[in-house]
């Protein structure tokens, strides 16, 4: 059986597990996140209800994917994603989602993805800007050929400071699930090396070229990620 | 002819909400910046750090060429080049 392992199940995750639910329902979905449901959080995370407040987000998600979509196979995973679960929280991940609210998080989920030659979709939101970049490892660049590393807490605002629209969550989550459904199939992501970044105050999208650093500690040595056909 | 600066959303409010702002006669990337320094203050911390080097966590990109790979900061501009300025971003 296939596994897609999503990490954080916000505004990017909800939309995210269910867009692929939807289109690869035999697909095993791990929803991983420590969180619980907050009701600031429920404009854009749209897998979770009033009701749902003080729940965990994991288990909420997993439990409505299977009454919304039927043959979905959603688990929850209630855990804070770090170095020291990572290569065992990804054994048998066919490919990693990040959707997680953390710079640091996301340089382990880049890192370990890397290390593990798991394909990586990386996306991001912040204000009215979002991005996606898609990792196959040797094959690729990764978020580390980007950027050399996280910032300092409190260098960049996060999505609590700077607001997030919540209508490119679904954009942009819905754009990671095809990204991995690609993957799942035994296709190329179309992201791979490049940088897709919308501006939804201003109705644009644009891709920014990301070439692979030779020297990058994260991907310069990692063997080819092979595309697993299903 | 100026070159171009495309800002990302998250540094907008720095630049009074302008997605792109032009520059005039600078030779290098480094320049460019000193010079939307200037005119937007709060730039030059968000992009660089104490000893004037580029964030780690953000990047510039002269056209399609990540700075990085090259000359960094010492990169040269020519008349109708683009810059790109991309910091990580890590909402969800």
């Amino acid at each position: 059986m296939r596994t897609a392992v999503i990490l954080g199940m916000g505004g990017l995750g909800c939309p995210a597990a269910l867009a692929l639910a939807e289109e690869m329902p035999g697909v095993r979905l791990l929803l991983v996140d420590h969180d619980r449901v907050e009701r600031s959080n429920l404009a854009r995370q749209i897998l979770f209800t009033e009701t749902d407040v003080g729940q965990p987000k994991a288990e909420v998600a997993a439990r409505r994917l299977s009454r919304l979509v039927p043959g979905a196979r959603a688990e929850a995973l209630v855990h804070h994603f770090g170095a020291s679960s990572a290569s065992e929280l990804l054994a048998g991940c066919d490919v990693l989602l990040d959707g997680t609210d953390s710079f640091e998080t996301r340089f382990v989920a880049n890192d370990a993805a890397c290390a593990a030659r798991i394909p990586l979709i990386h996306g991001a939101v912040l204000g009215w800007g979002g991005q996606l970049l898609a990792v196959l490892p040797g094959q690729g660049s990764c978020l580390r050929c980007l950027f050399e590393g996280p910032p300092p807490p409190g260098a960049l605002p996060t999505c609590a400071e700077a607001g997030v629209a919540s209508p490119l969550c679904g954009v942009v989550g819905a754009a990671m699930a095809s990204e991995a459904a690609r993957v799942l199939r035994g296709e190329r992501p179309h992201a791979i090396a490049r940088l897709h970044q919308w501006d939804a105050l201003r109705e644009t999208e644009r891709d920014v070229p990301v070439p692979r650093d030779p020297r990058c500690p994260a991907c310069a040595l990692a063997p080819e990620a092979a595309l697993r056909h299903p | 002819m100026p070159v171009i600066v495309k800002i990302p959303a998250p540094l907008r409010p720095l630049t009074q909400g302008q997605s792109e702002v032009s520059v005039e006669n600078a030779a290098t990337v480094q320049a460019a910046v000193e010079d939307l320094s200037r005119r937007y203050p709060g730039l030059r911390e968000r992009l660089l750090d104490d000893k004037g080097a580029l964030r780690r966590y953000v990047n510039i990109f002269r056209n399609d060429e990540d700075i990085r790979h090259g000359k960094s900061l010492q990169t040269a501009l020519a008349e109708g080049d683009k810059l790109t300025i991309v910091p990580a971003i890590a909402g969800g």
